[in-house]
């Protein structure tokens, strides 16, 4: 088997992999800031998926185009999920935050099983089928697409949180609530803002993974998981990290799914994830607190 | 508790005795599926109500408790009370493995619970792939119409639902002893503030492994009762997270860390799901995840209006206990 078979799938993976990375971004986001642990962040995702199915649906929209209008949708539902219920629990003990944020992953999962039946249901584009031929490796056009707006999205996340005044006041709030709160920061407000952040983000990542993906309720768990052992392998709240563990995963779980059994391949993940929170449990990228 | 609290606790007690004489069959299923829940939820409690730590992968150790009984019967022929022995032995020691990875390598809050998960997942996965015990198509234990033998846990509803019963009463009697006992207390102050308890000279990895096993122990014999009375398993569905959740609803629900929450939870959590179901159903529409839906509300209703749970609030309003915040 020459190595360009390998290749091929590490590659495929590794553009998978940054969609994973983006929706564990939103994930990270969230922790690294508001401190609160999105139980539900999964949920969101496969929500913001049959966002881009529907729109699909009704208006013939490419989810590469209507992302940003599951995102604004989703940036609304997070943020005043944050204002309505989850700042309450910031202060809370950790146990309070998982449970209520538990109880809203299934809601929102169950609801859209009752919405949506629990059948799948896909996104067809123009180039669904099309191959792009780059050296040796022959990569799917949804696949590259979909790796590439990711980056994009990413990259803005990243110049955001880097040069806007609003991000920069969202990192003294990460840094130190109290010191910010003394500056003058809109704690609650910021919160609010990042909780959407996080979640519009979660929402693109799921209008991409539509194109990869069937959408189906019964993968919201799977991906909050999913959404987890990379955090936790990049680092809860480094943000390159998130991004290189959905790399690493995707690329891992594509190889896995290869060489073993397709069924096999998210065992491979839990076993990594053990692995981290035992031996780094700040992850890879993380400080160590 | 006060007079009042124990005639009210033995007055339902004589209730629940009775209640196959009185009630049909549908009656006798749902009470039997409230008291597994309460049952297991009283087991979970022992982890997180009384030690602090919180396990999202509780389903891991009724899946445990579940196959390894069946297997031990279906393969074998040994009946469940024998292989409840090795069934409590396997979960215990699965549990006090991931016990002792944790807090040997220290890992705390959300990333022991995320430990639980990932433990529950990767035996998901992997029991679906162990043919000897059926595989993703499922592990099915042979039913005999007709046949009593409650030597090997084969007969009527009626048995199974006593059987429940008195598991529910025996873990109840068993909490209450443990909790009143040094090692409960050890528990509760490790639950308070570890680093406290450790000053006194409490040992921190000792009180939290027997809490594991302890809570590990009853959970598997949850799973003994459930592979016996449904008849079959399947990994999907037995290691689920969604059956983890459903765990620890009963406890969250009635109240954490105390010894009736769980029992009232689960009393008030199935008989609502269900009616919930039967209704929608009556009314001729099918709506899957309806049940699950209203737990869910169920659960952010009660976190953010009743964090202590249904049961301290209860005892208060109706003074069934001398005072608040002593436990029950």
């Amino acid at each position: 088997m020459p190595i360009d078979y390998y290749l091929n799938i590490a590659a495929s993976g590794l553009l998978t992999g940054l969609v994973y990375g983006l929706a564990a971004l939103g994930l990270s986001v969230i922790f690294g800031v508001v401190r609160v642990v999105n139980f539900a962040h999964g949920e969101m995702m496969v929500a913001g998926m049959y966002g881009a199915v529907l729109l699909a649906g009704f208006l013939g929209l490419d989810p590469l185009l209507s992302a940003p209008i599951v995102a604004a949708v989703l940036f609304v539902c997070g943020w005043l999920l944050q204002r309505g219920v989850v700042n309450k629990f910031v202060e809370r003990p950790e146990h309070m935050q998982f449970i209520l944020l538990l109880g809203i992953a299934s809601i929102l999962v169950n609801g859209m099983l009752m919405l949506f039946g629990p059948d799948a249901r896909n996104v067809s584009v123009p180039y669904s089928f099309d191959t792009v031929e780059i050296g040796p490796m022959l990569l799917d056009a949804v696949r590259l697409r979909a790796g590439a707006a990711a980056i994009v999205v990413a990259a803005a996340l990243f110049a955001f949180f880097r040069f806007s005044r609003t991000g920069k006041a969202i990192r003294a709030c990460a840094d130190n609530p109290l010191g910010a709160r003394v500056v003058g920061l809109n704690i609650d407000g910021l919160y609010a803002l990042t909780f959407g952040i996080g979640a519009a983000v979660v929402g693109v990542a799921g209008a991409l993974m539509s194109l990869l993906v069937d959408a189906r309720p019964q993968l919201a768990p799977e991906y909050t998981l999913l959404s987890f052992i990379i955090v936790i392998i990049g680092g809860l709240g480094s943000l390159p990290g998130a991004l290189l563990g959905g790399m690493l995963i995707g690329v891992s779980e594509a190889l896995a799914g290869f060489l073993l059994m397709p069924s096999l391949k998210s065992l491979f993940s839990y076993g990594v994830l053990i692995v981290v929170l035992l031996l780094r449990p700040q992850g890879l990228l993380g400080k160590r607190s | 508790m006060t007079g009042r609290g124990i005639v009210l606790l033995v007055l339902a007690g004589l209730l629940l005795a009775v209640a196959p004489l009185v009630g049909d069959r549908y009656v006798v299923s749902v009470l039997t599926t409230v008291l597994w829940f309460a049952y297991v939820g009283q087991a979970w409690n022992v982890m997180m109500g009384f030690s602090g730590l919180l396990s999202l992968g509780h389903a891991l150790y009724v899946g445990l408790g579940a196959y390894v009984s069946a297997a031990l019967f279906v393969h074998y022929g040994i009946g469940p009370w024998a292989g409840m022995l090795l069934a409590m032995l396997v979960s215990v020691a699965v549990g006090t493995f991931i016990g002792f990875l944790g807090f040997r390598f220290g890992v705390k809050g959300v990333h022991f619970s995320l430990l639980t998960i990932a433990f529950a997942e990767v035996a998901r996965i992997g029991f679906d792939h162990i043919q000897w015990l059926g595989g993703s198509g499922g592990l099915f234990l042979p039913v005999e119409a007709g046949v009593s033998d409650p030597l090997n846990l084969r007969g009527s509803p009626t048995l199974f639902y006593y059987v429940i019963l008195a598991l529910v009463l025996g873990a109840l009697a068993l909490s209450r002893v443990l909790l009143h006992s040094r090692l409960g207390y050890q528990w509760l102050a490790v639950r308070e503030d570890p680093e406290a308890a450790e000053a006194v000279g409490v040992d921190l990895f000792r009180a939290r492994m027997t809490a594991v096993a302890v809570s590990s122990a009853l959970t598997a014999l949850g799973g003994v009762f459930q592979a016996f009375y449904f008849n079959n398993l399947f990994p999907e569905q037995v290691f689920s997270m969604g059956r983890s959740i459903e765990i620890i609803l009963p406890a969250i629900v009635g109240g954490i860390g105390t010894l009736i929450g769980p029992i009232l939870g689960a009393f008030i959590l199935t008989p609502l799901g269900e009616g919930l179901t039967f209704l929608i159903e009556a009314g001729g529409l099918d709506l899957p995840g309806l049940k699950q839906l209203f737990y869910g509300v169920a659960l952010v209703t009660i976190v953010v209006f009743r964090p202590e749970g249904v049961w301290p609030w209860l005892a208060r309003r109706l003074r069934l206990v001398r005072q608040p915040g002593e436990e029950a």
